[in-house]
């Protein structure tokens, strides 16, 4: 045991007021507004190599999200990795913007730097249809995140050494975390069989009084 | 006796029934008190809604095995399907028959023997017969059509054969002592010799033992019917009946193995240190113990003690993997046997034996 | 596509190919991996998963942030209180709110017992896979004590749902404390009993070291987080590298293996149980008084941006995504689930050994099929 076991906890460093000696839980929350960070130190590493791909670089809640083009996410991807030294894709995914001008969807992707814990968040912008240069030649763990994501918004990725289906089956119609996507789901039958049950039917729904 | 079909016919029928059933009783009741020693063991009751106790469980378990329904997958090869528990079972209740429980004693003026009958060749049938059942086991992992089943079947089929020679050899080296093959002769040599063959014959008692673990498919050594590998391995696609008859061939297997032990290595029937006790033995204490009771108890007593065993590494265990298993019969057990029989021999040419 | 010749993973190969699962002893839920096996060697092995799929990311954007809490629990069934943590620490950073120190260290409380609680289960089940029966009724038992804990404070045992955003729904119950102190102080007592059972046996060696390898690098590659990680030798945790509530105030230490092998794994494993022992009773040492909730709005709407917070839960990092349009239903929450991703490396841990190995390596993975599956 420490001798810091009996020391009083620390009050939380938190944006205090300079007159009101209010505790920082009781006063009214301080939301984080989003800034543009094109001069953060991660963006510039980024710039420095690559001068041309940071379209946008944003900082909210001292996290850097950075847009990069689609076509080129796997360069800067397997410059990030070999250069820049983010070993890790903490995660990938994407987000679904139904109505968005410069492309429908955002994919997402988080890396990691193990030398300094440095997060940097890569977003690129894709509309639909359009091909996403797969980065699992850059990090084996993309796999199955950019599998994921095709299967819950049907976006392709090139190169993909096996894009299939992950957690719905193959024959499931329509990609569920897509906006237009009903929330209640929809009938998609046992299309594993289409033989017993054809496509777009499916097991009769065995209501009451039918 | 007078009536030869009496002494042919009826004598042995009374006690092969009376075998067979307290057998199959035993087995179940087995089941029965590894499941209450196993929850004691694992901080649990155990079953205690059946009966005072839960001492009925076995009885609802077999009653529940009967009506259960029998299903024979469509794309088994039915035949060798429904061979294999007969394959199994058969060859697990026929070893008894040579097993000795007891010296004779008088029952109503007629000589009986607490035992089917002595071959001379009674260690050589059983092991010639227990070698049967591992057919049972392969031909029924083979005709469920199941590849869990196909894997225990095979895994048991070279485990079984690979045990079978080292405990063979550890049984060479009882018989080197004992100079017969016949079980009740052996009993007799070891109370002439006034030794358990468990002291002289140390490392063969181990590794007949452990074998006979390997064999019975149990604990550390349960590779063909895993659960958690094989979902159950050769039995995976049995039900009913056909199940009940592989789990009766299981344990009435343990209860020939202890028993095959009791008689080769703790001196069968007799009461321990045979002749270093016998004044205590001989004492009023125990005489008024009809024989029959004294010696078979002793016999149930050594051989609960084995079963207890049996049950006690399920509790500790973890599994040994195929190779694993593999390389501890091949690479440990066969050379340590061989040279323990080696040495036995010459123990025995050196000091002169029991010859 | 569609018919089930062309979900045969593997159709013109002359081994034998076998499922195991969904419906499998060992497979802890309804995973199903596609084995391809040369005998008893394993050629190729592909986990086919969807099973437990639930929609839970759909389900999040249709719920408020508070609302969203109980299905998080239902992701890692058996790590409900670090599912609930990520979740209000992401919400919670978004709006700059900061946590009450009383509710905080509830919460730390709640999640390193439930990190023990869940190393229990994966002790217990994983030691069953391997033929070892005893040890899952004594882990179990330990369990029980904690859910115990559980129930008082918050009501459920399973899925607690015992966190909100802002803080904490209620205070300790009267004698919580102590009693939770009463199961902390002997818990270690009993960690070392199941060692002995295990640690130095020979064949729970034989079956567990050299088994399931993964080197440093590979393990970074493939994206492992948690005890997988950590068992590889790489001294990563969330809890020291961002860390969250008031870990930083808190002295412990993060064990690491060196081969990367199930024994390692288990080591790890073993040690981070000592490790929450030791956070536990820190906390409960420096519980400070005061209240539980901090002043939050009545509807929680964090405002317009994106966030990604992430805690480390018994499984690996466990992140949550939100983005957020300034309403108060998340416009996407998505999980970073620390078993999908522990999962796919699988078959590169398992290419090349045996059957045997494959049910250690997905007990020493510890996967919950409600996170992978979602």
């Amino acid at each position: 045991m420490s001798d810091q076991q009996n020391v009083p906890p620390q009050a939380p460093s938190a944006p205090q007021a300079p007159a009101a000696p209010k505790a920082p839980w009781e006063e009214k929350p301080v939301t984080p507004v989003p800034q543009d960070a094109r001069d953060h130190a991660l963006v510039r590493e980024i710039v420095a190599v690559l001068p041309d791909v940071v379209l946008e670089a944003v900082e909210f809640a001292g996290q850097i999200t950075a847009t990069v083009p689609c076509a080129r996410i796997g360069e800067v991807c397997r410059t990030c990795k070999e250069r820049l030294g983010y070993s890790f894709l903490v995660d990938l995914t994407a987000v679904d913007w139904q109505e968005r001008p410069q492309g429908r969807f955002d994919v997402v992707y988080w890396v990691h730097r193990f030398s300094d814990s440095k997060r940097l968040r890569l977003k690129v912008n894709v509309a639909e249809g359009v091909e996403v240069p797969s980065v699992t030649g850059v990090w084996k763990v993309a796999n199955w995140m950019e599998r994921e994501v095709f299967d819950m918004f049907g976006i392709y990725f090139s190169d993909h050494p096996n894009l299939e289906r992950i957690l719905t089956w193959e024959g499931f119609n329509g990609h569920p975390l897509r906006k237009d996507f009903p929330i209640e789901g929809i009938d998609t039958g046992a299309a594993v069989y289409p033989e017993v049950y054809p496509p777009g039917g499916g097991p009769v729904a065995g209501g009451e009084g039918e | 006796m007078a009536n030869p079909w009496v002494a042919f016919l009826l004598v042995p029928l009374v006690k092969i029934v009376v075998i067979l059933g307290v057998v199959i009783l035993l087995a179940a009741y087995l089941s029965f008190f590894e499941r209450k020693i196993l929850a004691y063991m694992q901080i649990r009751i155990g079953p205690n809604r059946v009966g005072p106790r839960g001492w009925l469980q076995p009885i609802a378990d077999a009653l529940k095995l009967f009506v259960k329904e029998d299903i024979l997958p469509s794309r088994a090869e039915k035949l060798v399907y429904m061979l294999g528990p007969v394959l199994v079972t058969a060859p697990a209740l026929v070893v008894f028959s040579v097993i000795p429980f007891g010296t004779g004693f008088t029952l109503f003026g007629a000589q009986v023997t607490p035992y089917l009958t002595d071959v001379n060749i009674g260690i050589l049938f059983i092991l010639g017969v227990s070698s049967v059942g591992v057919y049972g086991i392969i031909l029924g992992g083979w005709a469920s059509n199941n590849k869990f089943s196909l894997m225990g079947g095979l895994r048991s089929a070279a485990q079984l054969v690979s045990y079978e020679v080292p405990m063979g050899f550890s049984v060479v080296a009882v018989l080197l002592m004992a100079n017969s093959l016949s079980l009740v002769k052996i009993v007799e040599a070891q109370k002439s010799a006034g030794v358990w063959f468990v002291f002289p014959g140390l490392v063969a008692f181990f590794i007949y033992f452990v074998c006979g673990v390997a064999e019975t498919n149990r604990n550390p050594f349960d590779l063909p019917e895993a659960e958690s590998e094989l979902v159950a391995g050769f039995h995976t696609e049995y039900s009913g009946m056909k199940f009940a008859f592989y789990f009766l061939a299981e344990y009435a297997n343990m209860i020939v193995i202890s028993s095959i032990a009791t008689v080769l290595f703790l001196g069968g029937w007799l009461p321990p240190f045979p002749s270093w006790l016998a004044g205590v033995w001989a004492s009023p204490v125990f005489t008024w113990i009809p024989p029959v009771i004294w010696n078979a108890g002793w016999f149930v007593v050594k051989v609960f003690a084995f079963l207890f065993v049996y049950i006690w590494f399920r509790g500790t265990f973890p599994r040994y993997r195929f190779d694993q298993l593999m390389a501890l019969g091949w690479k440990v057990f066969i050379p340590v046997s061989l040279v323990n029989l080696v040495a036995v021999a010459l123990g025995v040419l050196l000091i002169g034996g029991p010859r | 596509m569609g018919n089930l010749e062309a979900m045969k993973p593997f159709p013109d190969s002359e081994e034998m190919e076998i499922s195991f699962g969904p419906q499998h002893p060992a497979t802890h839920g309804v995973l199903r991996v596609m084995v391809k096996l040369d005998g008893e060697r394993i050629v190729d092995a592909k986990p086919v998963i969807g099973y437990l799929h639930r929609g839970t990311e759909k389900i999040f954007e249709r719920e408020t942030y508070n609302g969203a809490i109980p299905h998080t629990d239902r992701m890692d069934y058996t790590a409900a209180a670090t599912n609930n943590q990520g979740l209000v620490g992401a919400v919670e950073k978004m709006m700059g709110i900061t946590v009450p120190p009383r509710a905080a260290y509830i919460r730390m409380i709640l999640a390193e017992l439930q990190r023990i609680a869940s190393h229990t289960i994966w002790l217990g089940t994983h030691a069953l896979d391997i033929g070892a029966q005893s040890p899952f009724f004594y882990t179990f038992e330990e369990r029980e004590k904690i859910l115990d804990l559980y129930e008082e404070y918050c009501g459920a045992r399973l899925t607690l749902n015992a966190m909100r955003v802002g803080g904490q729904p209620y205070d300790l119950p009267e004698g919580w404390s102590g009693r939770c102190r009463t199961f902390i102080d002997q818990f270690p007592a009993r960690i070392a009993e199941w060692e002995r059972l295990l640690t130095t046996n020979r064949i729970w060696k034989l079956r567990t070291v050299g088994v399931g390898v993964i080197s440093a690098e590979n393990a970074v590659e493939w994206g492992l987080t948690g005890p997988p990680l950590r068992g590889s030798g790489v001294k990563w945790d969330i809890r020291k590298v961002f860390p969250y509530d008031h870990y930083d105030d808190i002295d412990f230490e993060i064990p690491i293996g060196g081969n990367g092998d199930t024994y390692d794994r288990y080591l790890v494993r073993m040690e981070e149980m000592r490790q929450s022992v030791r956070i536990v009773q820190q906390c409960l040492a420096r519980l400070p008084e005061g209240p539980v909730m901090a002043k939050v709005p009545k509807v929680i709407k964090p405002p317009k941006g994106e966030l990604y917070f992430s805690v480390e839960g018994p499984k690996g990092e466990l992140g949550y995504y939100v983005v957020s349009e300034g309403g108060a239903n998340p416009y996407r929450l998505h999980v970073r689930p620390a078993c999908f991703i522990n999962l796919q490396a699988l078959p590169e841990m398992v290419r090349g050994q045996l059957v045997a190995d494959l049910i250690a390596v997905i007990g020493t993975l510890d996967i919950v099929l409600g996170e992978i599956d979602r």
